[in-house]
């Protein structure tokens, strides 16, 4: 089950190409951007790992291209992304954030229904992935 | 940062205002020349319009520019323009499919101070630009500070994110001597060294190095650092300027500032030129720009302590003899600098 999560996800995978022009994009507005790699897909899962300190003052995507290959060599199979952040007064958010390498595989994720009192359910899903620890994961 | 606060609640918009405050020097005009324009190769006997190429480029311009706009240094200007052909001609080269390897453009600045140096590394990265050689033509100007840590494992991240930065444009190391060390074995500057030397190498498709700094502590850097000279193709030094250049120096940042020197004037300051010359810490242009400065200062005490109840424009405009000739150059002798 494809996680779709951030910008451009509902999409086919952006190639090489087409990630450097939305980088180009984010620094023709100055914005700032990291590079973030996790290998739990759970959508509550906001706190990514950061692959090195963001970037600051770039003019050309070259220097993001060049971290984001060393940052898929060391993990092909974690999700990583691209977030772009936009310091400027009344926003100070991010700005665009998406996924540029995902395993090759994702099982997806289990519904779990719990029985409560008064016939009520609680649900929750859990990634089958994130049975193993982390580090682990989507290792076949 | 400001606010533009006229009431309201700020709109969001999906391009909001840049920030300012980076220290990079954006190039002049970003835009026009892509490198790979996505042309098809030419066939075997095709032809190549070379007016069109040349003003497509945009090359004439920017060198009669710089022609105009700095005085002397022909020898560096005659170097910019070989380095602009070749790099014309590959791209003419490139469209008939003739492979030639990119060539090193990385370069070192040799000179005295206030030659130059750092005005012409501008106008190179804006040339580079537009002959497609960068992406994008901007220059970060760098010391020591900028790229050297101040403890173990300080020192790579900070030169590989001054380097990023730079990615697309011209890295411009001002005094690059200080990077080495030699009494100091230890010295974190080796290990910049060591990282730009396999960046010139290896990374040369996204920016281009140029190291400056007084020509005989240059050499020494270099005799040093062999790996360092090996990888520079291009030595140009930057030689003082005559007196009779540093004269139309001045009248060009006059006349930019909207000044002129009237005659009386003209003479005096071409003294001020003999007498600066012999005094220490003379900096060639940046020294004429200084006392230009300085006698700017003298002409608007002058107007405001007049007897004139009316001011014309030329009034305005004229710097006079008094103006230059109140210089400390011309009197004490005790004192340095003036
Ligand atoms: N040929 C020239 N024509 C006009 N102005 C010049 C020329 N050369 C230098 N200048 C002016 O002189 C000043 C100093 O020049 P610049 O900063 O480029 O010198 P530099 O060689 O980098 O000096 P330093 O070695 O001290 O850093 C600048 O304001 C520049 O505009
Ligand atoms: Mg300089």
């Amino acid at each position: 089950m494809r996680v779709t999560q951030g910008a451009f996800s509902f999409l086919p995978e952006l190639t090489d190409e087409e990630v450097r022009a939305q980088i180009e994009y984010v620094l023709s507005n100055g914005w700032s951007i990291a590079i973030e790699v996790t290998d739990d897909p759970h959508p509550r899962n906001t706190y990514w790992e950061m692959w090195g300190l963001p970037m600051f003052e770039l003019q050309d995507a070259a220097a993001v291209m060049a971290e984001l290959a060393e940052c898929k060599k060391t993990y092909p199979q974690h999700y990583v992304r691209l977030n772009a952040y936009d310091a400027s007064y009344g926003r100070q958010t991010t700005a665009l954030s998406f996924i540029v390498n995902r395993p090759e595989s994702e099982p997806g994720f289990r519904l779990d229904r719990t029985e409560l009192s008064d016939r009520q359910v609680r649900y929750q899903i859990r990634a089958y992935s994130a049975d193993a620890p982390v580090g682990q994961r989507y290792q076949g | 940062m400001a606010e533009s606060s006229e009431g309201g609640p700020r709109q969001f918009s999906l391009r909001p205002p840049r920030s300012s405050g980076t220290e990079n020097i954006p190039a002049a005009d970003a835009g026009s020349t892509s490198i790979d324009s996505a042309e098809s190769e030419l066939a075997e006997d095709d032809v190549i319009d070379l007016s069109l190429e040349r003003s497509d480029s945009k090359v004439v311009e920017v060198l009669a520019r710089l022609d105009s706009e700095l005085v002397g240094l022909l020898p560096v200007k005659s170097r910019i323009a070989d380095i602009a052909s070749l790099l014309l001609v590959d791209k003419m080269r490139r469209r008939f499919g003739l492979g030639s390897s990119r060539p090193n453009l990385h370069m070192s600045f040799t000179g005295s101070p206030g030659t130059g140096k750092t005005t012409v590394a501008l106008r190179m990265a804006e040339l580079l630009h537009h002959l497609g050689y960068l992406r994008k033509g901007h220059l970060v100007a760098v010391t020591r500070d900028d790229l050297v840590g101040q403890y173990i494992g300080h020192t790579a991240p900070k030169t590989r994110e001054v380097l990023k930065r730079a990615m697309g444009g011209v890295l411009f190391i001002d005094e690059a001597y200080y990077l080495y060390r030699p009494e100091n074995e230890r010295d974190y500057g080796q290990e910049t060294i060591e990282i730009l030397l396999q960046v010139m190498e290896n990374e040369r498709d996204d920016l281009v190095v140029i190291v400056a700094g007084y020509r005989d502590r240059m050499e020494t850097f270099f005799q040093s650092n062999p790996g360092m000279n090996s990888r520079i193709a291009h030595h140009i030094d930057f030689p003082d300027y005559s007196d009779a250049e540093l004269e139309r120096i001045a009248e060009l940042i006059l006349n930019e500032q909207g000044y002129y020197l009237d005659d009386d004037a003209r003479i005096a300051f071409a003294e001020y030129l003999t007498l600066r010359r012999e005094r220490p810490h003379f900096a060639n242009a940046r020294s004429v720009r200084n006392a230009l400065e300085r006698s700017r200062l003298r002409q608007a005490s002058r107007l405001l302590n007049s007897e004139k109840t009316v001011l014309t424009k030329s009034d305005l405009m004229r710097i006079d003899e008094l103006d230059i000739r109140a210089s400390r150059v011309f009197g004490r002798v005790d004192e340095a600098g003036a």
